[in-house]
């Protein structure tokens, strides 16, 4: 297999883009990306683009030949993939690119993730994110993707002593983070005060312990690593791409506090890196709800199962922390195009790699971390990325 | 909008709590699996009726939901380990300060959910509190 690396990136302003359709999101990052690396048209041998439901979103289905046309590239008549594992969609794109490039099938390509989800009302946005849940067995009886997660929250408060306030302190460090970030849909720092007066939506978990509904899209291009340099003075080399499944339905779990995908997942790609968990410098982890980033945070191997909750509260994944944890704002404050996702987290990581990040970049940092989840755990990926 | 077949289908799985035993390896599931992943495609799968008793392994109560359980809220849910062993998601039907872990449910039969005004009205089982239950459980 050949060595991979990134040699341009770009995403879009996340947020509630009423002006903008999934076609100008696409094509607003694909100029980016391309411009970033130095590509033209006629060079790229395919596309992978996450999307997890354009289907019920915007009623469009083929994103592939969607998202190739809007790009100028039919008439070259290139090849392009829409790959879907629910919130992970965007992870398995970038996978999907990886191995692409690393199996000499093709030299560049382009992982790409959209989501258009603000042309629906909520109601019509919650079912559809709640179709990556069980729909025969779990939404049936009225489960929601937060009550999925609250029911999470809920055992690992009982089992381990996790509490409301640490559970906050996620959302209070990743809104900070956000706020100096210049994509994030959320610009403003929240209180503990704040989320704990924030609205209910499933016991113990209240709105602002959620990710929002996010319009927006991100992309990157790949190269196989030998030849980056002709394109990119800073390459960011692929490491490691790991991908695990797990039961569809949280009940059906052998441990429902832990992701024995995220697990599985991590321990095949620092397998592959030949690295240990304090080599990472920094991750971005899916933290569509708070507990997400506890349980992500254990689940990786950074802690101790049941430890996760004191990460924020004592300053262990703030910047400036011994392993900063969602830079980017993660999904809670940069926001959650579901498909775009699993991009974005690359995205940031180059900029810290590059040490482009600005405000919010982390001094050193040369290896990180990404990991996307689909649903509650039935799929997660998990990439390492190198400068 | 749904056609009748999709909930037809599994009405006897969802009104009588009919799921699946492999007698190879002595393992029950509900909801029911074809295919049992200790044994495979040695698996031999029977049907077999849960009484339907359980424990409350976790639990949420849901404020904001989606459009067809709109009018339900806020209703709590649940995953319950039935004393045969599998584990199920359903609602139970209490006061939101009465559900604890550890509580012991028995089924009944109510109406789930409805698909707007014209559409189909589905049924299946939802929990009750069996009263004075609440026992400490380790997990």
């Amino acid at each position: 297999m050949r060595s991979v690396s990134i040699i341009g990136a770009g995403c879009t302003r996340f947020g509630e883009r009423w002006e903008d359709s999934l076609r100008d999101l696409v094509v607003e990052t694909g100029i980016m990306a391309l411009e970033d690396s130095n590509v033209s048209g006629e060079e790229i041998d395919g596309l992978y683009v996450g999307n997890m439901s354009g289907g019920r979103f915007v009623e469009q289905e083929h994103i592939g030949a969607l998202i190739s046309d809007c790009a100028g590239l039919s008439r070259l008549h290139v090849p392009s993939t829409r790959v879907e594992a629910a919130c992970a969609s965007g992870g398995l794109a970038l996978r999907q690119a990886v191995l692409a490039v690393a199996s000499g099938y093709s030299d560049v390509v382009i992982a790409a993730g959209v989501e258009k989800m603000t042309d629906v009302t909520g109601g019509v946005a919650a079912d559809a994110l709640a179709a990556a849940a069980d729909r025969e067995w779990e939404c049936f009886f009225g489960a929601t993707f937060p009550a999925l997660y609250a029911m999470i929250a809920r055992l690992h408060m009982h089992r381990y002593g996790t509490t409301r306030e640490e559970l906050a302190q996620v959302a209070v460090k990743n809104h900070h983070n956000g706020s100096m970030n210049p994509i994030s849909q959320y610009q403003m720092e929240i209180t503990v005060e704040k989320v704990l007066r924030s609205p209910l939506v499933a016991d113990p978990l209240r709105v602002l312990d959620c990710s929002p509904i996010t319009d927006g899209a991100a992309a990157v291009v790949l190269v196989p690593t030998k030849i980056a340099h002709k394109y990119s003075d800073a390459p960011i080399k692929i490491l490691a791409t790991a991908q695990a499944s797990d039961t569809l339905a949280l009940h059906d779990r052998r441990n429902i506090t832990t992701l024995d995908a995220t697990v599985h997942a991590a321990k095949k790609a620092f397998g592959q890196a030949g690295l240990e968990r304090k080599d990472i410098d920094l991750a971005e982890v899916h933290d569509a709800f708070t507990i997400g980033e506890i349980a992500a945070i254990e689940d990786l191997g950074f802690v101790e199962k049941g430890e996760g909750g004191k990460a924020a509260e004592e300053g262990l994944t703030w910047i400036g922390g011994k392993l900063p944890i969602n830079t980017s704002g993660g999904l809670k404050a940069c926001g959650h195009p579901v498909g775009a996702t699993g991009i974005k987290q690359a995205y940031e990581m180059v900029l810290q790699l590059r040490g482009e990040a600005g405000k919010r970049q982390v001094e050193g940092a040369k290896v990180g971390l990404t990991h996307n989840v689909g649903g509650c755990g039935g799929t997660a990926l998990v990439h390492i990325l190198s400068r | 909008m749904s056609t009748v077949p999709r909930f037809w289908r599994h009405i006897s799985q969802r009104y009588n709590l009919v799921g699946t035993h492999c007698s190879k390896c002595d393992e029950y599931y509900y909801p029911p699996r074809t295919i049992c992943p200790n044994c495979r495609r040695t698996a031999q799968m029977e049907d077999h009726k849960f009484k339907g008793k359980g424990t409350v392994i976790t639990y949420t109560t849901i404020y904001n939901a989606t459009d067809d359980f709109k009018r339900q809220t806020p209703y709590n849910l649940a995953i319950i380990e039935l004393d045969e062993g599998p584990r199920l998601t359903g609602q139970v039907i209490c006061s939101p300060n009465e559900i604890e872990i550890g509580m012991k449910v028995k089924p009944v039969f109510r109406i789930l959910g409805k698909e707007g005004d014209r559409g189909i009205i589905y049924y299946g089982t939802k929990f009750v509190p069996v009263e004075g239950s609440v026992q400490p459980i380790t997990l």
